[in-house]
């Protein structure tokens, strides 16, 4: 069977079991749900896989599958694109959507809703797989708003919670900023190539037409306009503040859609469009700049949270800001593999936090947690792994990418010793808060009241199993992209070589100063940052097992700032949503109702003023003269009227006393 | 019979009034199958047209030409292309929609109600249809009439003031229309030699740009006030918030259509020169840049539903003027697209609200809050409706807004930035409505046993979502019917000399200035 001639059906079985789920949904017993929706992100996963196997046969690594003409008049279709940096990513989302669809029937046992949240579940699913196959910017955008919603729906799945709806209105708003960019984005590219297919697109770009821009033009601006969109959607600054709100989510949620799959859709745009990106060195470095500006602030906040999953949250956003120097130094191969392990260790984390949260039966404050180490083995031992691998420790998967990148700043022609620096101090803060949530969550006294230390137990095998094969990931995967000084056979080395299609003009552009190994350099580097891990743990393990709480230092003013993080929230509400937006609003409807209306009311009242006006005039002058002349015609008449008395008496009288007088004048004289 | 396929659409509804009238005014249940049927009847007679349209041939349609006032060159001339076609065919279904929806929702007068329905209906179809510039007109005037008795006699509290309201301003648009008409109409005499109101005829005329201003203005204000453009857009709000819930639909679906119709139909090939004048353009894509952002921002803040939703529709016919005034394909085609993409989804948005001022006679957003517990149906089509009407991909309104801007775009990249942020505030208008109505705890103990959606209900949501899906996912159709007769308006416009924006349609030459040697 030709599987990549079926690539399309990888992201219509999920939308088909959203699809089951909205109008049988209400219907159907939990066991049949448990089966559906799992089972059809497990279908695309052993389609993708299928795919996937066949795509490494080909000669030249890619694949398009048209269905059919979608915007005529820019000559977009519904087509589906697969090549080496979709396969990663479909991968990703159907395998680690898959484990976190099996974790849900689990963790969403006793909630109602239960065919909603797996409905939505899979929804997110096909968009999430449209967005990554999609061979045209504005069929990844439909993926892309699709996500959106997704994670609208799921943030807000709890809707009776105003604080969820708010969250959820937020992420889709703060989403839709970035969107805005994108879309500019779109038309200047198609501007400039005419075309918005991938293939076109990039062949154009990387043709004679076009050269590197040294200074900040058009295509430039393109770029930025893109990277815009790239931070909404995953979580940089100015952008970032829909995703901690996000955490009012489920935890699968947290875990599939805000830390492995959707925010890490602005990484894989970017890498996507990097034929683009090389061209414009400025934008890149505004893009690696954003990104270690991210990293590092996220860290920051992430240091004092008590939230066990805010602490996650920041986690990402900081590790989504190291995907981004990646990117913006030009290692896109190496962003994308960061994504990769990311996506392993993080969904990890994020399943292990739910695991806590589901043994505390609901809490997610950690200093009410405590000594959980025994109460919940798998959860701690899982998660332990996954916290060294974050945490940098040398044979776990966040080891060999995060390394990688610190090594890229420096490494790459587009690099700064700047961004070497924060990613160091990053990592340090990254070892530190990951053992502080850890030291915090499962060592020492237990903090719980006494019904939910009575309450605590290991989770389901459906919820622990994932753990156990993401736990798996979180190890072995970073050994598909060992550094090159290892020396191990080209299979350890395979990830790079995998993307090489994708990304090889880049590198040829990238590396024009001609990279002089440094071996001994490199070996150095990644023994500070390997000490700068430890270190980070044994701070941590020294502050909160040590010190009682009053010991341990307050951070003075910094602290407040941090716990609120940097009030950026509270400044962004007084500008944008009360300042601009519903300010603005209250003035224009004020102005419609007093200036326009008060226009129109006035010139209704004028009009009714001129008809009173009229009516007066017409009433006392026009009607007076009328009546004047009549008045003075009956006054006129007035003697005369007592002589017409039509009586013919009367009037025989007269004639007679008429005709008397005249034969009296005559007579008399 | 073929053709007379045009008559028959036009004059279904008309029959239909006139045995709607034989019907004693007691038998109220058979007034209304009555009515249902005559008006799904009219629907029915306008499928065979949609089918035997040609869409590969260049012209009007189905063209019928008669006679009727000779001494005054005034004929009885109908016929469609793409555009019409497609507006004729928004009218009917949304004609049908809507006397189907008032089944239960209008209790008294039913005979006048319905009766004021098919009569606008009539004079709806004709406005699309007809090609002689009086017979328009008399449509244009005709559909005001049924449209203020439906507000004033149907409405809410306010109706008397909104129907007024409505009546004098659309009537002082149409009166200087009539002047732009009239002008029109004497220049041929005297280019020509004879009067005539026959569009095609009136294309001929060559008249200096300072008189095709003149009378584009005219034309403007009859068409700007009916679109509604900022700042003609104040009657809005208040006849959708006073009529009745089927009055609204059809106020939003089709009425307000026939301003952006007028300007496609009417003031860009009659008078290429002045649509196609660098001040006019400027003008026209400011008021509806400024329409897009000042609908969105008002939305933001209102406390009524019904107002909400009204002022959404100043904001989305922003974009389809904005669109037209593009003057390329992507603008026009897209403008149409997203008029029909309006109708449905703000039509939609009316028939919501009707549905719950129908169970709780009030509309105060305030009111409610957590209706997702006791009408789950309802909030999913809620959720559709809402979704449409913002623009996400897959449904109807993304692909009309997004062709929209890359007209826009391809005409002045600073219109396309500003009308771009009109989509994030379109989100945010919305979900925030979504949020105080249906999400949340039940704050109102009112709101606790409402019913969710019955069958008719039902019935009139399912065909527009459905239509919503298949624009969204394949609007290839709309686009091939839209082709030629935009094609042909985009020639016109730019053909006709001194032509500043004739770079306009013209997709730059690979942007030279992005090379960098």
């Amino acid at each position: 069977m030709n599987f990549l001639d079926l690539i399309w059906l990888i992201p219509l079985v999920p939308l088909f079991g959203a699809a089951v789920m909205l109008f049988f949904g209400r219907r159907l017993s939990k066991a049949a749900i448990s089966i559906i929706c799992p089972g059809a992100v497990g279908v695309s996963l052993l389609l993708s896989i299928a795919a996937v196997i066949q795509l490494a046969g080909l000669k030249e690594k890619i694949h398009q599958v048209t269905l059919f003409p979608w915007l005529p008049l820019m000559k977009v279709d519904m087509a589906y694109l697969l090549d080496p940096l979709s396969s990663v990513m479909i991968l990703v989302v159907t395998g680690i959507g898959f484990l976190i669809h099996v974790y849900s029937v689990g963790y969403m046992g006793h909630e109602g809703g239960y065919y909603r949240f797996f409905g939505y579940l899979n929804l997110f699913v096909f968009f999430m797989l449209t967005l990554v196959l999609a061979n045209s910017y504005p069929l990844l955008f439909v993926g892309w708003e699709g996500v959106g919603l997704c994670s609208y729906l799921l943030i807000g799945f709890y809707f009776n919670r105003k604080s969820a709806g708010d969250a959820g209105k937020k992420a889709f708003i703060v989403n839709r900023i970035g969107d805005a960019g994108f879309i500019l984005g779109m038309f200047f590219l198609y501007q400039l190539t005419d075309s918005l297919k991938f293939t076109d697109v990039n062949e154009a770009l990387r043709s004679a037409r076009f050269g590197v821009e040294h200074s900040f033009g058009l295509l430039s601006l393109t770029a930025l306009l893109l990277f815009v969109g790239a931070t909404g959607k995953s979580a940089q600054i100015p952008l970032y503040v829909w995703l901690p709100d996000a955490m009012e989510g489920p935890t699968p949620v947290s875990a599939l859609i805000h830390a492995a799959t959707m925010v890490t859709a602005g990484v894989y745009m970017v890498a996507r469009s990097n034929a683009l990106f090389q061209l414009t060195p400025e934008t890149s470095f505004i893009i690696a700049g954003v990104g270690a500006a991210t990293s590092i602030f996220a860290a920051s906040i992430a240091l004092v949270q008590t939230d066990i999953k805010k602490v996650l949250a920041y986690s990402t956003v900081s590790q989504l800001g190291y995907m981004f120097v990646a990117a913006g130094v030009g290692a896109y191969w190496v962003a994308v593999f960061h994504l990769f392990t990311h996506a392993f260790f993080k969904a990890l984390l994020f399943l292990g936090a739910g695991s806590v949260i589901h043994a505390m039966s609901g809490e997610q404050d950690m200093n009410l947690m405590g000594g959980l180490k025994n109460k919940i083995p798998i959860t701690f031992r899982t998660m332990f792994i996954a916290s060294l691998a974050i945490a940098g420790i040398p044979g776990l998967a966040g080891f060999f990418s995060k390394d990688e990148i610190i090594w890229q700043t420096h490494a790459s022609p587009l690099g700064s010793n700047f961004f070497t620096v924060v990613g160091l101090i990053t990592a340090a803060m990254t070892a530190f808060y990951m053992w502080r949530l850890m030291f915090l969550t499962f060592y020492g006294e237990g903090r719980m009241d006494e019904k939910t230390r009575h309450h605590l137990h290991e989770s389901p095998k459906t919820m622990t199993v994932p753990l156990m094969v993401l736990a798996a990931g979180s190890v072995l995967v970073g050994w598909l992209g060992t550094p090159k000084i290892f020396g191990l056979p080209e299979f350890f080395r395979g990830f790079e070589g995998w993307l090489e299609p994708v990304f090889e003009p880049v590198k040829a552009l990238a590396s024009e100063g001609a990279e002089q190994p440094e071996h001994a350099f490199e070996w150095f580097m990644m023994g500070v940052s390997v000490v700068i891990a430890i270190g980070g743990i044994y701070v941590a393990k020294y502050m909160y097992t040590k010190l009682r709480r009053d010991q341990r230092p307050s951070g003075g003013m910094l602290y407040p700032v941090l716990l609120n993080k940097w009030y950026v929230d509270e400044v962004y509400d007084l500008i944008f949503i009360r300042g601009l937006s519903l300010g603005g609003g209250g003035l224009f409807a004020k102005f419609d109702r007093e200036v326009v209306d008060g226009g129109v009311n006035g010139t209704a009242w004028t009009t009714r003023f001129v008809s009173t006006v009229s009516m007066w005039w017409d009433t006392w002058i026009v009607d007076g003269l009328v009546n004047l002349s009549a008045f003075t015609v009956r006054a006129l008449s007035f003697p005369v009227r007592f002589l017409q008395t039509g009586l013919l008496q009367s009037y025989a009288l007269a004639f007679v006393i008429g005709l008397l007088a005249i034969f009296g004048y005559y007579w008399v004289r | 019979m073929q053709s007379h396929i045009l008559s028959i659409v036009l004059f279904t509804p008309l029959a239909g009034l006139l045995v709607l009238l034989l019907i004693p005014g007691q038998n109220k249940f058979l007034i209304r199958l009555w009515a249902n049927i005559a008006a799904a009847l009219g629907f029915l007679v306008s499928v065979p047209m949609l089918l035997s349209f040609d869409r590969a041939k260049d012209g009007y349609q189905f063209v019928e030409r008669a006679d009727w006032i000779p001494s005054l060159g005034v004929q009885y001339l109908i016929g469609v292309d793409g555009i019409s076609l497609l507006m004729v065919m928004l009218t009917t279904v949304m004609g049908f929609l809507a006397i189907f929806s008032s089944w239960t929702s209008i209790k008294d007068r039913e005979k006048e109600y319905y009766a004021m329905f098919l009569l606008q209906q009539v004079g709806m179809v004709g406005v699309f249809i007809s090609l002689d510039f009086l017979l328009f007109y008399t449509f244009w005037e005709l559909v005001l009439v049924p449209m203020y008795f439906i507000i004033g006699i149907w409405g809410g509290p306010r109706k008397l003031y909104a129907a007024i309201k409505f009546f004098l301003y659309t009537l002082a648009g149409g009166v200087l229309m009539l002047l732009g008409i009239l002008t029109l109409y004497f220049q041929y005499a005297q280019q020509f030699g004879r009067y005539t109101f026959e569009i095609a005829e009136l294309m001929k005329l060559n008249m200096p740009l300072g008189l095709q201003q003149w009378v584009f203005w005219a034309f403007f204000l009859g068409f700007a006030i009916k679109v509604p453009m900022f700042p003609f857009h104040t009657w809005l709000p208040d006849a959708h918030t006073e009529a009745p819930t089927a009055g609204s639909v059809i106020l939003a679906a089709v009425l307000l259509k026939m301003g952006t119709y007028g300007f496609i139909r009417f003031s860009l090939p009659l008078l290429p020169n002045a649509s196609s004048d660098r001040t006019i353009v400027t003008i026209l894509a400011t008021l509806s840049l400024i329409g897009i952002l000042y609908g969105a921002f008002v939305s933001l803040v209102q406390k009524d539903w019904k107002k909400l939703v009204a002022y959404s529709s100043v904001s989305h016919l922003g974009f389809c003027t904005l669109g037209i005034f593009a003057l390329n394909q992507n603008g026009i085609a897209g403008s149409i697209i997203q008029q029909i993409n309006h109708g449905i989804s703000t039509g939609m948005l009316f028939l919501i609200v009707g549905v719950i001022y129908e169970r709780r006679h009030t509309r105060e957003i305030k009111e409610f809050g957590g209706l997702a517990h006791v009408m789950p149906n309802y909030a999913i089509v809620f959720a559709i409706a809402m979704l449409s009407s913002a623009g996400l991909p897959l449904l109807n309104g993304f692909v009309g807004e997004f062709t929209i801007l890359q007209g826009a775009f391809e005409a002045n990249k600073i219109w396309a930035a500003f009308a771009v942020l009109g989509i994030i505030f379109g989100a945010a208008y919305l979900l925030w409505l979504y949020q105080r109505t249906m999400l949340g705890e039940i704050t109102n103990e009112k709101n606790r046993g409402l019913k969710d959606l019955n069958w008719r209900e039902w019935a009139v949501f399912v065909p527009l979502i459905i239509w919503a899906v298949t624009i969204g996912v394949y609007p290839k159709p709309y686009f091939d019917i839209l082709e030629k007769p935009v094609a042909q308006i985009v020639h016109r416009v730019h053909q006709s000399a001194n032509m500043p924006l004739a770079a306009a349609t013209v997709v730059p030459p690979i942007a030279a200035e992005a090379r960098v040697r």
